[in-house]
């Protein structure tokens, strides 16, 4: 072989070793640092009191659940939206006009800055509605955020229900509406729920839309009081304790717990993913 | 009867066909929100001033509202990022599409989908905490929060994407290519590089237009390690992102600065616009070839 060769593959195999040893490395390292500084810091009373100026302590216990708050909310108004859509793309829409329309507009909105989902929630839910800054503001514009990654995952799953299933069921003189509720809606529930991990995952990690939607609250609320009133979720209070208040050691502690949430989220997401793939294979 | 069911399927039809035109109505809700909030502001600071004025004072008794710092701060910032970010991500991806073992390459994968969830907060307080200090100690200057360590932060958080779009499109290389590409003699690394890649390269090109996105759009991590001064953009200096103008200053602006600040978002969100253009040029070559 000629020397130039030998030389040039030599390179290529050191800067591929170099780049995936970059890439593993710095996973590891972040991880591990935020682990070690953080981990230490999470204790029952930080997980389970609300902050409190008396005592001079910083619970999270109402940015946890306002985080399950808005994750509620926001999958509720999502779900019928996304997964409605996508059924219509897949099962009934004939004009290409249209489809071509709505699939252009979820490409756009999955495009879009969360900074300026958060603006817009701002403008749209807090004062020309009046919301306030509410986590059902806040919720609702991540709505706008999700709906492309619900509709996606679902009509990716919609493909591959059978056409004969459908074929099937008409056949045997079903209407269409019965036909998508008893065979087409059962068939999609893998995709239903991969996109639901995947709006969790985002929704537990968005901070800059819920900045000026949510606000930075940190009252201890229930339910449907918690959504009609201000409150942050956990990402938005790591940024307010580490940017604005400068308390490390607290948001070490978050930054550990969402690292942790992610690592549950990831690993679900891929056992979901296998389960489902067995499932078709058989 | 059979009416009566008519009537009913279309009414479910319509229902769903709203469904889908909700996306629609999100998109103009958000269009023409900006364009109304935004255009305002434009005319009273007049165009030329607004898009080349090179200082921001927003708050100043003579306020200025030049926002050219911010978006040359935004395009060196995610140019940086891309210059750092693209080549470690794309030869990740030839190895872990090409050469990898199986094992390896599933693991590999899921710790970048790890990477790519880590919530952008986290990673502006760990550079906040661990690279300002050191960059200070490094370059030996007075802060360490300047546009340099940005665009760090920002080539980690754009790693992700640029993996996992440049292996999908490197797995979709017709086998015959690389097949007649060996029966040639060439080894495998010389078929990966000199075949595989330039057949991938519309694939490729889209994995960049979307880390570009992610880089412009990318809001709270650069807030935390940027140090947010309305300087023009230097490397070792103290910068304001498009997206940074935004958030640093809502939350106490009124009058003609926070229409300013709208006007900001809809610059923001053209420059979005026109990546997205990009996007679907690139992803529409890369289903014709």
């Amino acid at each position: 072989m000629i020397k130039q060769r030998k030389i040039y593959i030599i390179a290529v195999k050191a800067l591929m070793g170099i780049s995936i040893s970059i890439t593993v490395v710095l996973v590891f390292l972040l991880a591990g640092y935020i682990l070690f500084k953080g981990l230490p810091y999470i204790t029952w009373e930080l997980l389970f009191t609300s902050p409190s100026y008396l005592s001079e302590k910083i619970g999270i216990l109402p940015d946890i659940l306002n985080t399950i708050y808005i994750i509620l909310a926001t999958l509720a108004c999502v779900l019928p939206i996304g997964v409605g859509a996508a059924i219509y793309l897949n099962e009934y829409a004939k004009n290409k006009k249209i489809v071509g329309m709505i699939e252009y507009a979820a490409e756009t909105l999955s495009g879009i800055p969360s900074i300026i989902y958060g603006l817009v929630g701002m403008l749209f839910f807090c004062q020309f509605l009046q919301m306030k800054t509410s986590l059902l503001a806040g919720a609702l514009t991540l709505v706008m955020m999700n709906l492309p990654t619900i509709m996606r995952t679902t009509q990716e799953s919609l493909k591959t229900v059978p056409q004969s299933y459908r074929e099937g069921a008409f056949g045997l003189g079903a209407g269409k509406w019965r036909v998508i509720r008893t065979v087409v809606l059962p068939g999609c529930v893998d995709g239903i729920i991969t996109g639901c991990i995947l709006s969790i995952g985002r929704i537990v990690g968005e901070s800059a839309a819920l900045l000026f939607t949510a606000g930075f609250a940190h009252a201890l609320n229930g339910l449907f009081e918690g959504l009609s009133s201000s409150g942050c979720t956990l990402t938005v209070a790591l940024y307010v304790y580490a940017k604005e208040q400068g308390e490390f050691e607290v948001a070490f502690a978050i930054a550990a717990i969402l690292m942790i949430l992610m690592f549950i989220i990831n690993f679900v997401s891929e056992l979901v993913s296998r389960h489902f793939m067995k499932i078709r294979r058989v | 009867m059979k009416y009566k069911k008519k009537v009913l399927e279309d009414v479910i039809q319509g229902v769903f066909l709203i469904l889908g035109m909700i996306t629609v109505g999100f998109v103009l809700l958000i269009t023409v929100y900006l364009i109304l909030s935004g255009i305002p502001a434009i005319g009273e600071i007049g165009i030329g001033n607004f898009i080349l004025g090179e200082k921001w004072a927003s708050t100043a008794s003579e306020p200025f509202y030049g926002i050219l710092p911010f978006m040359l701060t935004s395009v060196y910032g995610t140019a940086g990022a891309i210059m750092l970010g693209v080549p470690i991500g794309f030869l990740t991806a030839l190895y872990l599409a090409k050469f990898a073992p199986v094992k390896v390459k599933t693991s590999v994968e899921f710790v970048v989908a790890l990477l790519a969830g880590v919530p952008s907060v986290v990673y502006g307080f760990v550079g906040m905490m661990v690279l300002v200090p050191a960059i200070r100690k490094l370059f030996n200057i007075p802060d360490g929060a300047v546009l340099f360590t940005a665009i760090i932060v920002l080539a980690v958080m754009i790693l992700p994407t640029i993996i996992k779009v440049s292996i999908t499109s490197l797995e979709a290389v017709p086998k015959e290519y690389e097949d007649a590409s060996f029966a040639l003699g060439a080894t495998p690394v010389e078929t990966y590089c000199r075949v595989s890649v330039p057949a991938a390269r519309s694939g490729i090109a889209a994995a960049i237009v979307l880390g570009v996105g992610r880089a412009i759009g990318e809001a709270m991590a650069v807030m935390m390690v940027a140090g947010n001064v309305a300087n023009m953009p230097h490397l070792f200096g103290s910068v304001r992102f498009l997206t940074t103008a935004i958030a640093s200053e809502m939350s106490y602006s009124s009058g003609l600065q926070r229409q300013a600040l709208f006007s900001i978002a809809l610059v923001l969100f053209l420059f979005i616009m026109l990546i997205n253009a990009a996007l679907n040029f690139f992803l529409k070559r890369n289903k014709e070839a």
